[in-house]
């Protein structure tokens, strides 16, 4: 597995439709790092993530593994809050082969590579269904499995567990945490949920409510794994940053006051 | 032991219950399709009684006429002469517009170029062109299925193209984010998920070819189920005239049915719903 590579931002500014959605961006992630992007609904995170994966054009600087992003690539790998990113004509081991197939890979060395992830994510007994016959935690999975046959040095996940049950969810976190470790894969993690990332993130970066948003807080979580929430020190960072989001919500909610008077 | 078997048991039942169910809802809407078709009959015998043959011949008359016809020879003639040019014509079409489709939905250069012409000749009916066609093509085989061909390849290119700019923007990013090139893209992506508009567009365009045919071969054919249609009135056989109409809605009818069937056995996994 490739080892994780470095994101580095630098005055990132993206505007759509003439109107600036974030501005002046700076934030390194270290290779192998786990960060969580935490913020309300619409502040640009989403906005950020498509920056990195190249689908999105900005002013700024964005590299990855020391490489200017110019477009979206195989080295970073992206999983979808919506799991039509999968193809339904396709089962889910070809879904997990597509990589592989793309590149030329012959068919039984990339079948068995699919095989190999499907098993990390516990969807060999599934590899022959279509992702329609599967329930949303497994598509996440096999999304999930997807991106990592792929070997990305990163992985930028957006909101990958905002549709689920919060037992699924649960399960996933747990999942996504062992593939981190076993991968060494930097992972940048787009949530809403503060208790997401504060079981998941080394580090989490906070966002002003948008338009025109920026970073707020980079807060490190130096905590042991598998994280106990109700640790004193746990539940004074938690306290901490939905004093930070709340404080955004509310600036948002204002402004819409406004708007609408 | 004995209260688990009278479960199994009961289980069962209701199995075969539940079978017998879903065959007496089948049997149901079968009988209805028969009760119509019987009764659309016994409407077009009633009215026949009081009504000269020649502008209303009856169900048995009819019926008589046809077998006049499949005894000479003419009927099944004219059902292969049709078929095979709806076929050819319709094929040709199909093979042309789907890539033509695919290209004008994902390249808008490609788009802009062709899109003066269908804009143009989509509101132009192919009986328009029967004479050129004779024309220009001669009175033979070309002709018409170059007719069928023409009606066939608008219906079929707009509904790709309806489908290839109908992809999810999500799908696309996975692919180019998984490695793909814009090449590949339209391959592995664009193609497939644009499938089920294809057969849409071929199923709308297999009926359109039955319309054509009958103007096409009115004008210029010896054999064909139009010219038998249009030839009856030299005999003043208003009998054939109504066979030829009935057989014409029945092989109509089994093409789309065989389209259908063909499409959800091999384009099942397109999520093809027809």
């Amino acid at each position: 597995m490739i080892a994780g590579g470095e994101i580095a931002l630098e005055h990132v500014t993206v505007q759509l439709q003439g109107q600036t959605i974030v501005s002046d961006i700076d934030l390194i992630i270290a290779g192998g790092e786990f960060v969580c992007l935490l913020g309300p609904s619409g502040c640009g995170k989403s906005t950020l993530l498509n920056v990195i994966g190249g689908f999105l054009q900005t002013s700024g600087r964005v590299t990855v593994g020391g490489r200017p992003v110019t477009g979206p690539g195989p080295d970073r790998g992206v999983v979808f809050q919506s799991a039509e990113a999968l193809f339904p004509w396709l089962t889910v081991r070809e879904n997990v082969e597509y990589g592989a197939r793309v590149r030329g890979v012959a068919k039984a060395e990339r079948i068995e590579t699919a095989m190999h992830y499907l098993r990390l994510v516990g969807l060999a007994h599934v590899a022959g269904k279509f992702p329609s016959q599967l329930s949303g935690g497994m598509r996440q999975r096999a999304q999930i499995a997807r991106v990592l046959a792929n070997a990305p040095s990163v992985i930028l996940m957006d909101e990958p567990f905002g549709a689920l049950d919060a037992q699924t969810r649960e399960v996933l976190q747990r999942e996504v945490h062992r593939i981190w470790k076993a991968t060494g894969a930097t992972i940048l993690f787009i949530t809403h949920d503060i208790s997401e990332a504060m079981i998941l993130a080394d580090r989490i970066v906070t966002m002003t409510a948008g338009p025109n948003a920026r970073l707020k807080t980079i807060a490190k979580v130096d905590l042991p794994h598998p994280r106990d929430l109700t640790e004193p020190a746990a539940i004074a960072l938690q306290r901490m940053l939905r004093d930070e989001i709340a404080h955004e919500v509310g600036r948002t909610l204002l402004a819409r006051e406004e708007v609408a008077a | 032991m004995s209260a688990r078997n009278s479960t199994l048991a009961r289980g069962s039942s209701r199995s075969i219950a539940s079978a017998l169910k879903i065959d007496r809802a089948m049997l149901l809407r079968f009988g209805i399709t028969v009760v119509s078709i019987l009764g659309g009959l016994l409407i077009w015998q009633i009215l026949s009684l009081n009504i000269s043959p020649f502008f209303l011949p009856s169900p048995a008359q009819t019926a008589a006429g046809l077998v006049e016809l499949w005894q000479d020879g003419t009927l099944g003639a004219s059902i292969v002469a049709s078929s095979a040019r709806i076929a050819a014509g319709w094929l040709l079409g199909v093979i042309v517009g789907v890539p033509l489709g695919i290209f004008m939905g994902y390249f808008r250069w490609v788009r802009q170029l062709f899109d003066p012409y269908i804009e143009f000749f989509r509101f132009i009916p192919p009986i328009a062109f029967v004479t050129l066609a004779v024309i220009w093509l001669g009175p033979g085989e070309i002709s018409k299925i170059a007719l069928i061909f023409y009606t066939t390849v608008f219906i079929v290119t707009l509904n790709t193209i309806a489908g290839a700019q109908a992809v999810p923007e999500l799908r696309l990013r996975a692919a180019a984010a998984l490695g793909a090139g814009p090449l590949t893209t339209l391959r592995t992506v664009i193609v497939p998920s644009t499938v089920p508009y294809m057969v849409t567009g071929a199923r709308i365009a297999m009926g359109n070819s039955f319309l054509t045919i009958v103007s096409a071969e009115i004008v210029a054919a010896q054999e064909g189920l139009g010219a038998l249609i249009w030839n009856a009135r030299n005999y003043s056989r208003t009998e054939w005239v109504f066979g030829g109409i009935i057989v014409l809605g029945i092989v109509g009818f089994l093409f789309d049915r065989l389209l259908r069937f063909g499409a959800r056995k091999f384009l099942k996994r397109y999520d093809v719903t027809v």
